[in-house]
């Protein structure tokens, strides 16, 4: 059905940003704007994405420009997952910033730039034209560069530096990939797309272009050989820039992907064997990186690429049952790794470092806190109660079923690392007695006022409260994420939903 | 075509190169070889405006579309607005580090 409330999302981080640039320098206004304008966004997306259940397709043809003339904006399953998941994750970051960020960066705009990020991302996710999703990825990116820079030391320019030239350069990919798709269907439209490439005659074409996409969104998720920007940029900036920039951007690259190739393009046997291969790659480069590691935060950086690992080894399995495990995993990693991020900065106010090997005592000193992060840090792994357990299970199930071994193998090894990982940061950081006392210069988090502390702590228990319910909730969950792949196994329900039934 | 070509090849040609404002030209070159790509692959067609004459309903002969033309100021403006933030964030590093050799900016990969 057709409907303009598609885009109050997007309109109210549009507007909270614009009113955020009339309070520039005023930053108890600033926080109360960002806090005020994420819950309401985040109320308007719990919207969406009920009425995306219980309505199915909602679509709009902007400026009534019929659909493959106009820009489509379209919320299936999917989508309405992805945007209630960035307005999760938003609201819980914006409450964590206020008290987490020092006051020159809120001054420098962070709140303004952040918004901006928020509605590019929800932009892409609910876009049903390709060019389109292309400006708002340049909206992302260009928001996160700002944020990544804003203030920065030299360790931060040098991870900038490469983050920028890789992301200009999948843009530039990207661009190429829609000039050629343009070229041999003369339309922009997804759906529209989708039904002309079936009658192009030259399928060599039409699979160099799905690969030109695919490295365009590939460098954005980092995938294998494709990832080095990642862990040199994602542990510079404050842990609250790190958790949107963990949680969501890698994400956003892989939503991309998973629409271009189930409504654009199906994957022929070749590029299923190069995403298997590729899964594999990334998945133990991912769980070698994190070995030798000593900070909190390169090791987070190495699981979200071994963690990319399982979406691409999902989009290679291509059955329904791997798209349900994709959407779980989906779900499951943008709230849990956003939520280790903001760990990692506690802990960082705690102890005025993230070096494990100089971490201690920390279940001693806050045994509340410890028992949040652990819940936190083996849903991680998946440990079967906790959320990570089920769509793990799936891709087992489904490698092991069509007989990838080699894939099968990397899962559990990926897997079995993440939990070596994961206990070593648990011993090192919070069991072990702490190698030097604790003096009260160390700890930036006891002179918080207390609003400050709950500002602070508020979000990652209500994320790990969230965690907790997929969970312990899981069928629900599978429930729905069968519904999203059972839309992203019939590309034709979506295709007829922008272009009216056919005749 | 050659031109798209020529644009592409020097583009990754500059990246390579390990001073920063090469690596800068190097993706303005690539920018601007993908708008020129998107140009021509909405086919040229000279002195065809696409307008329908008012006694036919549609195109009945060959026109120049105009889609790509608006796809490429796009592209233009964002890769613009990219471009002037690329040259700041270089002067800055550039004031931090002393240095245009991008060599010299992997000091952090050492430490882990």
């Amino acid at each position: 059905m057709t409907t303009n409330f598609i885009l109050a999302p997007i309109l109210m981080h549009m507007f909270t940003a614009i009113v955020l640039l009339f309070f520039w320098q005023k930053v108890l206004i600033q926080k109360i704007i960002s806090i005020v304008g994420n819950s309401i966004a985040f109320l308007l997306c719990l919207r969406l994405f009920e009425m995306t259940l219980s309505q199915g397709y909602l679509t709009l043809q902007l400026g009534g420009w019929e659909a493959p003339f106009g820009i489509t904006f379209i919320s299936d399953t999917l989508s309405a997952i992805m945007v209630l998941l960035t307005a999760l994750v938003s609201l819980a970051v914006g409450i964590y910033s206020t008290s987490s960020l020092n006051v020159s960066r809120i001054k420098y705009g962070y709140f303004f730039i952040f918004h901006f990020l928020i509605m590019g991302l929800l932009g892409a996710f609910l876009t049903g034209d390709i060019f389109n999703m292309y400006v708002w990825f340049e909206v992302v990116i260009i928001s996160s560069f700002i944020l990544l820079t804003v203030g920065g030391k030299k360790m931060q320019m040098e991870g900038a530096i490469k983050y920028v030239t890789m992301n200009m350069l999948a843009s530039v990919i990207f661009l190429t990939a829609i000039a050629v798709l343009y070229g041999i269907t003369g339309t922009l439209n997804i759906a529209d797309i989708a039904n002309k490439i079936t009658l192009v005659e030259n399928k060599g074409l039409v699979t160099v272009t799905s690969l030109l996409f695919f490295v365009g969104f590939g460098i954005k998720s980092a995938v294998f050989p494709l990832y080095f920007w990642l862990p040199s940029a994602y542990h510079t900036p404050p842990s609250a820039i790190a958790a949107i920039f963990g949680g969501l951007l890698t994400k956003m690259g892989i939503y991309a992907m998973l629409r271009v190739f189930t409504v654009i393009f199906q994957p022929d046997s070749f590029t299923l064997v190069l995403f298997s291969v590729i899964a594999v790659l990334t998945l133990i480069t991912g769980a070698l990186g994190t070995i030798n590691k000593r900070s909190f935060r390169r090791i987070l950086s190495y699981l979200i690429i071994c963690h990319i690992g399982y979406l691409i080894a999902g989009l290679s399995l291509n059955t329904e049952l791997a798209f349900i495990a994709i959407v779980f995993y989906l779900i499951h990693d943008v709230i849990v790794k956003s939520n280790v991020f903001m760990i990692s900065g506690v802990i960082l106010k705690m102890r005025e470092t993230v070096d494990i090997t100089r971490l201690g005592s920390l279940l001693k000193d806050y045994p509340k806190f410890s028992l949040v992060a652990a819940l936190v840090l083996f849903s991680l792994v998946g440990i079967p109660p906790l959320s990570g357990f089920w769509p793990k299970i799936y891709f087992f199930q489904e490698s092991f079923k069509q007989e990838n071994y080699i894939l099968l193998a990397a899962l559990i090894v990926a897997s079995f690392v993440t939990l070596f990982v994961i206990v070593r940061i648990w011993a090192e950081a919070f069991w072990k007695e702490s190698p030097k006392p604790i003096t009260e210069e160390i700890d930036h988090f006891a002179p918080f006022s207390l609003s400050g502390k709950i500002a602070l702590i508020a979000p990652i228990v209500c994320l790990a409260a969230v965690s907790l319910l997929i969970g312990f909730n899981a069928n629900s969950v599978i429930k729905l994420s069968s519904k999203a792949a059972y839309e992203m196994k019939h590309p034709e329900i979506y295709i007829n939903n922008v272009l009216g039934p056919k005749e | 075509m050659i031109l798209v070509g020529a644009f592409y090849s020097a583009g990754i040609y500059m990246m390579f190169r390990r001073s920063m404002v090469k690596l800068l030209l190097g993706l303005l070159l690539l920018g601007n070889g993908a708008n020129i790509l998107i140009f021509l692959m909405g086919g040229l067609t000279k002195g065809k405006a696409p307008i329908i004459k008012p006694e036919n309903s549609k195109f009945l002969e060959v026109y120049a579309d105009p889609v790509p033309q608006a796809l490429i100021l796009t592209a233009i403006v964002i890769s613009f607005a990219l471009t002037a933030f690329a040259i700041v964030l270089l002067k800055r590093v550039y004031s931090t580090t002393g240095s245009d050799d991008l060599d010299s900016l992997n000091i952090q990969d050492l430490d882990i």
